[in-house]
């Protein structure tokens, strides 16, 4: 895929926009209607972002689950995870600040809990995630929500709910601007890309 | 943050990322499973020249809850009988591979000297020396503050970013000998709270004009005119009181009348005002059984604190990539 | 003693930093002063001391050998070998050894050490009071009258507390014309005492050691002194009410000399932020206050001497906690170029002076300035070649490692200071040539 001609002027000059806000919101959209599908309702699911942009994607999805079931109690049944303290990587980077985690009101035991992270990649986040969830309680079900997955997986993760498929070298670089944390408009954006690179890809 | 040697070295930065990270290991001690993976296979080594059972539990408690080895390592020896001089004791922990030392010592600056000799490339968390410092005691003191007067009073999320701003507290007792009360005043004041010392003039430090606190021979006047936020009393060593080196005041009933918190005094101090105390306390001398058992004394609560606010010390310690030789804390 | 007859030309040397001369040293004694270059070195050693200055041989009033009982840190060799690396021809060597310098037996061994090694000329200090426990008064007189030939008397490292005690002494030793050097510090104040009293002590949370607990001492001294009538030193002053009040005992024609160490000069209680035991020392480094009136009451003779205080000590008595270290820095070898560089090079003293305050007035003091050894006499022709050659426009950088005392505890390491002694001369015969000891013409480290 070559994106570029086919989109408006680009806002990221430092990068290439790969979807737009109305992409982000189709597929938050799509998701929704897949976890009432997948999970037969809404009734027993609650969300878990990760921070930062896994919170708020959770707290959208949250809506969109009101929306399509008007008796899902979004406030009740969104948390956040942070996973910090589960990661195998403290020692390669400076420390990092610990993060907020709040259980949904409605709990996590038996539920079905679906983590949402904005990107997937090596699936070591969602590794400590699941590490800290045994921590917290006993779930009926976890799934995984992301937006996007760019692939180059180094453990035996996938995720059940995808927003856009990305493939990118491992040199390249993902972000996920959401105007909630980002103050710009909602969009995906590659950069490090090299164009006979994503071609070959 | 390689070393956490002296609340004087903390940036206000630096000081709430601390208090920030320990309520954050205060959520996770209100669990079930209280037990997080952080420091897996890494060796925290307890090494006290000084008997302190109370803050050895404590750092034991919150190295384990982070999964970390413990190794407790008991140094007998004082300046009048020498064990194993603190140079070979320092080499057998480079031996061992401690990632961080916990260090409590009766001569002030030994930490530092641990931290700075080249004797050992460990983290040095500084559990109390001598008259010099306690770095994790004033962090759970101002922890415990800014959760009951910042994130009580109505700020969101027991205070989480906030510093002490405007606070008054008074600090009561023999700051002379204290390693609690200097650490205490460095850090409050970076903190932005304001600092009153209330003790009889002989234990008050030559010097301390330069320190960033008032200093106030009158309780009652401070209680008064002072209108503190928080009351921290410290412990009166009784060794202090007669003989040798000591005679620091005529007596202790003397001592209980001038500067005890007794419950006229507690009916004193404004609604909100919270009491504190390092521990152990001695009952009738420096604190009444009223004052100590009152519902503004949050004594108890500073022993729970400090195991978190010690998990939030060895994690930003231990943590982070060995290279990180960041500044020491 | 086979060299005791080398000749030695000392070519283009300033003595007392005055006009370059030719100084020829024959048989113990200053030959000749001519101008420079015109000295027959026929049959002479010709020493190229162009630029140098030429001063009388320093004479150290307060310096620790540790021998007996402490050979580890220090022997009479080793630190008679590093006076005369720096300088000095003629030390007095305290009474703090073990055992006690406090009978005519132990300070006959001391100077019979002394004159065997040959690096300088040792005086023992006598104890004052027996095994320095302050309680009752040494033998003075057997000491005074030993081979010794004792006249300085000294409790240092510890203070004659007891007021009474310390009338008898400065009484009794009138009859030898001895003097007792006092260690000011009254010991209740002083209790478990690390550093000076003061900001930094208050804030790092070492016990002070109140500049009044020396004050109080001297003062006391000094009105005993004049109510005894006898003659008084004051070691190792310290602080700006000490230079006061001896300045004020002075003026009232009281009989006291005092001295300053080098550290006391330079350093200030700062250092001890570092926790460094190096800097651990008694009396304690003061503030930069206390250095200021201490270089003025030496710059206008209220201070007397400046005697070094040299205090070797064992690697492990300093490799340790500040709390546990033993006090004491080394300064045989540093003392003379920290006066060149907080005295001489600030113009508050001529080269002149520092031949004054660092021989001929410490030698007048522990009265050695006489007979067949005199010490601290004018550089003169016909007067025994006590001499020291230093190179003011030298720099050099203290390294405890290579130091010719035994012990490493200088407060200087790797620091730069000014000026380097060439030679030293033990009554005509070199014992450090080339800025380097030598024994029978080698040299030896």
């Amino acid at each position: 895929m070559r994106p570029g001609p086919a989109l408006p002027a680009d806002p990221h000059p430092d990068g290439t926009t790969v979807l737009g806000a109305s992409d982000v919101a189709r597929a938050l959209t799509r998701i929704a209607h897949e976890i009432v599908e997948r999970a037969k309702g809404a009734d027993d699911v609650v969300l878990l972002g990760i921070p930062t942009r896994g919170v708020t994607l959770a707290h959208r999805l949250a809506e969109r689950l009101s929306a399509i079931e008007p008796a899902f109690d979004a406030a009740a049944s969104t948390g956040e995870l942070d996973v910090t303290m589960y990661r195998d990587d403290l020692r390669r980077q400076p420390t990092r600040a610990v993060g907020v985690t709040r259980l949904p009101q409605a709990g996590i035991e038996g539920r079905t809990v679906v983590l949402v992270d904005d990107v997937l990649y090596s699936g070591r986040t969602i590794r400590a995630a699941l590490d800290a969830i045994g921590d917290l309680g006993r779930p009926r079900a976890v799934r995984l929500a992301c937006l996007v997955d760019r692939g180059h997986r180094e453990l035996p993760i996938r995720p059940d709910f995808v927003g856009k498929n990305l493939p990118t070298s491992t040199s390249e670089r993902v972000r996920v601007l959401l105007s909630e944390v980002d103050g710009v408009e909602d969009a995906v954006v590659i950069s490090g890309r090299e164009d006979t690179e994503g071609d070959a890809r | 943050m390689k070393h956490l040697l002296s609340t004087a070295d903390l940036s206000k930065d630096e000081a709430v990322l601390l208090l920030d990270t320990a309520a954050q290991m205060a959520a996770t001690q209100s669990r079930e499973i209280k037990k997080l993976p952080t420091l897996r296979g890494r060796t925290v080594v307890n090494l006290f020249f000084e008997d302190s059972t109370r803050t050895r539990i404590s750092f034991e408690t919150a190295a384990k809850r982070l999964s970390a080895d413990v190794i407790n390592f008991s140094a007998k020896g004082s300046s009048v009988s020498k064990g194993e001089s603190l140079k070979d004791t320092a080499l057998t922990l480079h031996a061992m591979g401690a990632d961080a030392v916990v260090v409590r010592h009766w001569a002030s600056g030994a930490p530092y000297q641990l931290a700075h000799a080249g004797w050992l490339d460990a983290g040095v968390l500084n559990a109390g020396d001598g008259t010099h410092q306690h770095p994790t005691q004033a962090l759970l003191d101002a922890y415990t503050i800014r959760r009951h007067l910042v994130g009580l009073r109505g700020g969101a999320g027991e205070g989480v970013g906030a510093d002490l701003a405007g606070l008054r507290v008074a600090i009561v007792g023999d700051v002379l000998h204290s390693r609690v009360a200097r650490a205490n005043v460095a850090l409050l004041h970076t903190l932005g709270a304001e600092v009153t010392l209330v003790a009889p003039p002989t234990l008050v430090p030559v010097g301390v004009e330069t320190w960033p606190c008032a200093v106030s021979y009158h309780l009652d006047e401070t209680l008064a005119e002072f209108r503190p936020d928080a009351v921290m009393m410290l412990r009166v060593q009784r060794e202090r009181m007669s003989g040798g080196a000591g005679g620091f005041f005529p007596s202790p009933l003397e001592y209980t009348r001038y500067y005890g918190l007794d419950a006229r005094r507690l009916a004193r101090l404004a609604d909100h005002a919270i009491v504190l105390h390092p521990g152990p306390m001695n009952r009738g001398l420096e604190i009444s059984a009223e004052a100590a058992d009152s519902d503004r004394a949050v004594i108890v609560e500073q022993v729970a604190n400090g195991v978190a606010v010690r998990m939030a010390a060895l994690y930003l310690l231990m943590a982070g990539e060995d290279s990180a030789e960041g500044n020491d804390l | 003693m086979s060299l005791e007859s080398t000749t030695y030309v000392l070519r283009g040397a300033r003595p007392l930093g005055g006009d370059a001369a030719d100084v020829v040293l024959r048989d113990g004694v200053i030959a000749e002063i001519t101008a420079a270059g015109t000295a027959d070195t026929t049959g002479a050693e010709v020493v190229d001391a162009a630029g140098q200055v030429l001063l009388p041989g320093l004479v150290d009033l307060h310096t620790h050998l540790r021998e007996p009982g402490r050979e580890d840190a220090e022997t009479v060799a080793s630190g008679t070998r590093a006076a005369a690396a720096g300088g000095f021809t003629a030390v007095h060597a305290m009474a703090n050894t073990s055992p006690v310098a406090d009978t005519a037996g132990v300070v006959e061994q001391v100077y019979r050490l002394g004159q065997e090694a040959g690096w300088a000329d040792v005086h023992p200090v006598g104890a004052v009071t027996v095994g320095l426990d302050g309680e009752r008064l040494a033998e003075l007189g057997a000491m005074a009258d030993s081979a010794a030939h004792v006249r300085v008397f000294s409790d240092d490292g510890r203070c004659v507390a007891d007021p009474v005690l310390m009338r008898r002494a400065l009484e009794y030793v009138k009859a030898f014309d001895g003097v007792v050097a006092q260690h000011a510090q009254e010991p209740r104040l002083t209790e478990g005492a690390q550093m000076n009293e003061g900001i930094v002590s208050a804030e790092i949370g070492l016990t002070g050691w109140p500049a009044v607990a020396e004050e109080a001492i001297i003062a006391r001294d000094v009105l005993l002194a004049e109510h005894v009538g006898s003659r008084l030193h004051v070691c190792h002053l310290s602080t700006a009410g000490s230079v006061e009040i001896v300045r004020w005992a002075k003026s009232r024609g009281i009989d006291v000399t005092a001295e300053v160490t080098p550290h006391h000069l330079i350093l200030t209680d700062d250092l001890a932020r570092s926790y460094d035991p190096t800097f651990k020392v008694n009396p304690p480094l003061r503030t930069a206050a206390d250095v200021e009136a201490v270089r003025e009451g030496l710059a206008d003779g209220t201070i007397d001497i400046v005697a070094t205080d040299h205090a070797p000590h064992s690697r492990e008595d300093k490799d340790c906690e500040w709390g546990a270290a033993a006090f004491g820095m080394t300064g045989l070898e540093t003392a003379l170029s920290v006066v060149q560089e907080t005295m001489v090079d600030t113009g508050r003293l001529t080269w002149s002076d520092v031949a004054r305050v660092l021989s001929a007035a410490p030698a007048r003091i522990g009265r050695v300035d006489t007979g067949p050894a005199a010490q601290g006499r004018p550089v003169a022709v016909g007067e025994p070649a006590n001499l020291t050659l230093v190179d003011p426009a030298a720099r050099r950088t203290v390294d405890g490692g290579t130091q010719v005392t035994a012990s490493g505890n200088t407060p200087f390491r790797g620091r730069e200071l000014p000026g380097q002694v060439r030679a030293t001369f033990l009554r005509g015969r070199a014992t450090v040539l080339d800025g380097t000891p030598v024994v029978a013409g080698e040299a030896v480290r």
